[in-house]
């Protein structure tokens, strides 16, 4: 661990903005104001924040249905992120993506995918581009267990492979796809996958932030330096259904509360840092108060936001006709 | 100007335009051929050789051969895209386009108008379509309408070599993806192509010939069919107005319209299979905008409604041909409005 005092406070800040965003959402969704489908991305956040630290504004990323948590990692401001999701024309696609297709090209954020499996061959040509441009740009595919099983995904591991390209292949195993165990799902095992198309992989307990950080950098570093793909197999757990208005009756009774009690990714990130005195608890505290404060501005900017007007609607089908 | 194949054609749009611009990449299965064997380094050039002699030019960090696997390599042009190069992707034959049509119809035709506006994706997907190759039913189809379906794709469909590469480069250059038909049994069609680069709009519709009869529109190779049929035609007496109208999406109504107007009489040959392709298209357009100029129905020549057949006499059965045209157009014709008592 080389984190200093104000990347601890950063990590913080970034991890418990995007709880607060889910949780916020989980509630607004309920009350009917919210169109569409939501994923909520809640007890994942230490994957999204321990990765996209090493990342600037060069590196890319694609997300998954779950893609408010990488987003706000990758720097995309939580303002338009809601308005988006509110489907305003000043959300940060114009309203025209909404939570699915949440993205932020200029911030190198190339989209959640409402395609399962949709993103591991698009980080490919951003990494392609990085390589050819020689920017040394990495590009990280997240993807979940459930995408793991996509062909896309497992071309996407052997064309990386092949053309030795500076990707890093996130799998971010919440242990659901959809409402399937992955228990059932996955054949044989993430790692041994990669291994099986020579790219390097790891096991690493998704709730540990500083687990996640450390393999993160290396593995970025390494195809920074044009070593080539590696992969992380990241074990967490989502704190919502699938997606939200999902009963999860799937789920073992008193499991989602375990999991908030014994391996949320907040409260071993604060115990951590308060026991080994590198933060105070009312530091910590102090952000959650401006973090909820900024979810509560959000929320009442994107519901008085204007909505896109009908000629809206066909702009932007093409770039010139 | 020189006698170029549009193979030839083809080839050079792509070499000039990789020239001009370092950003434009070449990437597909056996785009080079032989890359990581112990024999020739650029073996193909493709199955049929349209890309030969690029690899030896533009080198392999340019010029990529894949794996065979088109998902990967489609949606990892569409990203390269998306973050700053300007890929040709070649999917060999159109007909295997199922295994990557998620890239190209849910990612690189959307980013745009899902982003806000904001992202540009300027992507060209060569292809090879079209029957008459002997090749059976995985490798002839015409699918080019089921692109044209898509908002966010320009479709094209050049009829000549001189077509071929004015709208291959104008599509290189486009900012939006482009997927670009070549007709596989027209590769060795020779014609004067100039040897400069030089651009064809999209949305503007070629008339090779004008006639006060009938109006035929066809596409692709279809349009030197339907000018086979013309000249026949013209020899008995009846002249015809054919329009290739170059691309199915942008589409140039306009010019169909007038020239439906003009002639009173429509023919529409497509290769594409008959249910809910350009030919049914343009029937509801010039139904819906040119009714009253009609003199006659409209007459649709498409190939049955099946797989393409492999036997040769089948196959040459299947697609449509001069006599079909050339019987379309007297029936066009011949209409006569019954009288009603």
């Amino acid at each position: 661990m080389q984190l200093s005092r104000g990347d601890l406070l950063s990590a913080y800040r970034t991890m418990r903005t995007i709880r607060a965003f889910e949780e916020r959402l989980h509630l607004e969704f309920a009350s009917g104001e919210i169109p569409g489908f939501v994923h909520l991305y809640a007890g994942e956040e230490a994957s999204a924040v321990g990765i996209c630290m090493h990342l600037t504004e060069v590196d890319k990323l694609a997300s998954t249905h779950r893609g408010h948590g990488h987003c706000i990692a990758k720097g995309v401001d939580v303002l338009p992120m809601m308005s988006e999701i509110y489907g305003r024309k000043d959300g940060v696609c114009g309203g025209k993506g909404g939570s699915m297709h949440i993205a932020e090209i200029s911030k190198g954020m190339l989209g959640a995918n409402g395609i399962v499996g949709g993103g591991p061959p698009l980080i490919c040509g951003a990494a392609l581009t990085a390589k050819i441009l020689g920017n040394r740009g990495v590009a990280v595919a997240f993807y979940g267990d459930g995408g793991s099983n996509q062909g896309t995904t497992l071309e996407s591991l052997n064309l990386a492979k092949i053309w030795n390209l500076p990707i890093l292949f996130v799998c971010e195993d919440n242990g659901y796809a959809e409402a399937t165990a992955a228990s059932y799902a996955v054949g044989g095992s993430q790692v041994k996958r990669a291994e099986g198309f020579g790219i390097p992989g790891v096991v690493v307990d998704g709730n540990d932030f500083f687990a996640i950080y450390d393999a993160a950098r290396e593995a970025i570093e390494h195809a920074r330096n044009g070593g080539g793909p590696s992969l992380l197999h990241l074990k967490l757990g989502r704190y919502y259904g699938h997606f939200e208005g999902d009963a999860t009756t799937y789920r073992a009774p008193g499991e989602v509360d375990r999991l908030r009690a014994e391996h949320d990714c907040l409260k071993r990130f604060r115990n951590r840092v308060t026991e080994a005195s590198l933060l105070e608890a009312h530091e910590l505290d102090a952000i959650d108060g401006e973090v909820e404060k900024l979810i509560d501005d959000a929320v009442v900017h994107a519901k008085a936001a204007p909505l896109p007007t009908e000629a809206d609607l066909l702009a932007d089908v093409y770039v010139s006709y | 100007m020189s006698k170029k194949s549009y193979r030839q054609a083809i080839n050079e749009a792509i070499a000039s335009e990789m020239r001009r611009d370092p950003r434009v990449i070449l990437m597909g299965e056996d785009v080079a051929g032989g890359a990581g064997t112990p024999g020739d380094q650029d073996a193909w050039g493709g199955v049929l050789g349209v890309t030969k002699g690029l690899v030896t030019e533009f080198g392999r960090e340019r010029v990529l051969d894949t794996p065979l696997s088109e998902s990967a390599y489609v949606g990892a042009a569409a990203g390269a895209a998306a973050t700053g190069l300007r890929p040709i992707a070649e999917l060999m034959f159109v007909d295997f386009m199922g295994v990557c049509f998620d890239q190209i119809f849910n990612q690189a035709a959307k980013f745009r108008y899902m982003f806000g506006g904001k992202a540009e994706t300027p992507l060209v997907i060569r292809t090879m379509y079209g029957a008459g190759f002997r090749a059976a039913s995985q490798h002839s189809q015409c699918l080019y309408p089921i692109f044209t379906h898509i908002p966010g794709l320009k479709v094209v469909l050049p009829s000549s070599a001189y077509d071929a590469k004015g709208l291959l480069i104008q599509a290189i250059r486009d900012n939006d993806p482009v997927i670009f038909f070549e007709n596989k049994v027209q590769y060795d069609d020779i014609e004067d192509v100039p040897d400069e680069p030089y651009t064809i709009p999209f949305g503007e519709a070629n008339l090779t010939r004008e006639g006060d009869d009938v109006t035929i529109v066809a596409f692709g190779r279809m349009v030197k069919i339907a000018n086979e049929a013309a000249d026949r035609l013209e020899k008995q007496g009846i002249s015809c107005t054919v329009v290739d109208p170059r691309t199915t999406s942008p589409l140039d109504t306009d010019t169909i319209l007038e020239c439906v107007e003009q002639t009173g009489r429509l023919v529409i040959v497509d290769e594409a299979s008959p249910r809910c392709n350009m030919a049914t298209d343009i029937s509801a357009l010039v139904a819906q905008e040119a009714f009253g100029a009609l003199k006659a129905p409209i007459k649709m020549v498409s190939p049955p409604h099946t797989p393409v057949p492999f036997a040769p006499n089948l196959e040459d059965i299947y697609i449509p041909n001069a006599d079909r045209i050339e019987k379309a157009v007297k029936a066009a014709m011949n209409y006569r409005v019954r009288e009603t008592v």
